[in-house]
């Protein structure tokens, strides 16, 4: 200890900058080094892999009839693929957008007008709605009901009544024959 | 502990559980012998690895299947799906061995520094508990990959516990949970293999309370007799400890990144087939001197209690050791048959890797004899007959400041 320390006042790190600069940046390295030390752990956590070459489902939608609905599953959540009819259609577009909680035109929800996809999980909390089975609720609007909390929503999917925020979302599609869909 | 802060939250919660004056106790005025030397490293080192694995292992245990169809082909998903999967497995693997090489050093400086000597027994105790946690734990994580070895060796060690007599079978049904090693034996191994860590955890933390109340042994042997015997643990040793970390990661990436699985065996890249048992099995390096005295007795209950019994000799060493100096640096003579024991015991390693035939098997026997003869005959027996000590300093202060 040429510059006449002592290890008492050493240890507090008083006025000496050579050490307090050793402590400063030895510890600030050791930060960095258990920052990278944790990140593969925590990215470990993300989607693997596997998963990710899981994340797109083709649909042939040649056998639905019209008014019919089917369920199918995309990243572990069920889609909702509905054939509406036209009295479905134009309620739909005919919806006055003030009378909507999440205000969205029905052109911006839809490709082909016939032809509505949605993903199945109710906005609130996560619970599949009702509606797609015959002999099922379909709500006060014609759509889908969510039996967990009661939410009500319309033939285009959005959200009308109930603790629900938002509209049903819809997922990325595309087509890729007038009678199949890409999703994802 | 007259520990007192200006933080009011602080002292709020040290008036109500002293946790901040035991910390600041334990790891920052804490008296440490000043002329401990780097093999006083090993201690938390082996801490830092007992970390490790169980942040890394509960990391694992987010992606393994403990079933016997879909095990093996977990952990190659977790090799070539999951984000860093290779690199928190191969982590995992190798600081398995990494752990036992500190702890293995560990307990050869005890054994060197005499830091088993009163007052020093429990503590030596709960580290032969802690090593013994850790062999079980090691196994039975070594089993989870549900490879050729993997099977195999806990086929083997299973049947060890066959040679108890009249109930042996009936324990070892009750151990596999069927009649053979299968799907419930694979499920419950990972369970007590996720639960043993903690348990591990839970007896250092045993060892660390004796340790302080006894404190540390140091390269002379001989008790701290005052202030100017020692350093505070923050910042001399709080540093060296850090530093020793570092060099003990710089070495483990050398294994890490270049050769991750130079202390594996092939074999258990092949998945478990009941029904053929590789050529040559041999457990993981850490358990070849053991392994070698089970083969060395030509009895089955004679092997299984030779190899229980080195460990427990390991019990009792306090007291076979009659010598009232504890460091090895003025027993002239306990110094030279500590190394021929560490060479016997080194012998012991190899021989257990090596297949039971030929000179193996007599070597393997003479070095089993000569462990239990350094432990049963040497320490008690011989080496007070013959050894005169050489005469211990006055202080650490007086030996330091001479040299």
């Amino acid at each position: 200890m040429a510059d006449g320390a002592t290890p008492a006042n050493s240890a507090q790190g008083s006025g000496e900058t050579r050490r307090e600069f050793l402590y400063l940046t030895a510890g600030a390295m050791t930060v960095v080094g258990a920052a990278g030390a944790l990140w593969p752990m925590i990215d470990s956590m993300n989607p693997s892999a596997d998963v990710l070459a899981l994340s797109s489902t083709e649909v042939d939608l040649a056998p639905i009839e019209e008014g019919q609905s089917v369920t199918i599953t995309w990243r572990g959540k069920p889609v909702f693929i509905r054939r509406r009819t036209g009295a479905e259609i134009n309620t739909a577009e005919e919806t006055p957008l003030a009378d909507l909680p999440d205000p969205q035109p029905d052109a911006d929800r839809v490709e082909k007008p016939e032809w509505l996809i949605l993903v199945g999980v109710c906005t609130h909390l996560g619970c599949v709605p009702l509606g797609q089975k015959t002999g099922e609720s379909r709500g006060e609007f014609g759509g889908w009901f969510c039996p967990c909390h009661g939410s009500h929503y319309d033939t285009s999917g959005r959200i009308r009544k109930g603790p629900a925020p938002k509209n049903l979302e819809v997922p990325p599609y595309v087509f890729l024959t007038d009678s199949s869909i890409k999703i994802g | 502990m007259s520990f007192k802060s200006n933080n009011k939250v602080v002292q709020w919660v040290e008036d109500r559980l002293p946790i901040i004056s035991v910390m600041h106790h334990s790891i920052y005025e804490y008296p440490m012998p000043k002329n401990l030397n780097y093999l006083w490293n090993f201690g938390s080192l082996a801490g830092f690895a007992l970390v490790t694995m169980i942040v890394t292992g509960i990391i694992l245990a987010m992606q393994y299947t403990a079933h016997v169809d879909l095990a093996f082909n977990s952990v190659e998903r977790i090799m070539r799906d999951v984000n860093n999967g290779w690199l928190i497995r191969y982590i995992h693997m190798n600081m398995a061995s990494f752990f036992f090489i500190a702890v293995y050093i560990h307990m050869f400086r005890g054994l060197y520094y005499g830091s088993y000597k009163a007052p020093r027994e429990l503590l030596w105790q709960l580290g032969v508990v802690i090593f013994l946690l850790m062999m079980a734990t090691a196994f039975m994580g070594y089993v989870l990959p549900w490879g050729q070895m993997s099977f195999w060796g806990a086929t083997v060690i299973t049947n060890l516990f066959s040679a108890i007599p009249i109930v042996g079978e009936n324990i070892v049904t009750w151990l596999w949970g069927g009649f053979s090693v299968d799907n419930p034996t694979l499920n419950r191994f990972f369970a007590l293999h996720y639960l043993l860590p903690f348990i591990i955890v839970a007896v250092v933390m045993l060892h660390l309370i004796a340790l302080h109340t006894v404190s540390s042994n140091n390269p002379l042997g001989i008790d701290m007799k005052g202030p100017q015997d020692s350093l505070p643990m923050q910042p001399y040793y709080t540093i060296k400890d850090l530093f020793g970390v570092g060099v003990f990661l710089l070495a483990f990436s050398v294994f890490l990144f270049w050769a991750p699985n130079y202390m594996g065996h092939p074999d258990n890249y092949i998945p478990a087939n009941p029904l053929s048992t590789p050529a040559h099995i041999v457990p993981e390096w850490y358990f070849l001197p053991f392994y070698a005295i089970l083969r060395a007795i030509p009895d089955k209950l004679g092997g299984v209690l030779a190899m229980f019994g080195a460990i427990a000799v390991l019990f009792i060493l306090p007291w076979l050791d009659r010598s009232p100096i504890r460091s090895c640096k003025f027993r002239p003579v306990a110094r030279i048959f500590f190394w021929v024991f560490l060479l016997n015991g080194l012998a012991l390693g190899y021989l257990g890797g090596q297949p039971a035939e030929g000179w193996y098997v007599i070597a393997s026997r003479v070095a089993t004899a000569y462990y239990f003869f350094h432990f049963l005959v040497m320490m008690p027996v011989i080496l007070p007959m013959i050894e005169r000590p050489r005469e211990l300093p006055s202080s650490i202060h007086e030996a330091v400041m001479k040299s």
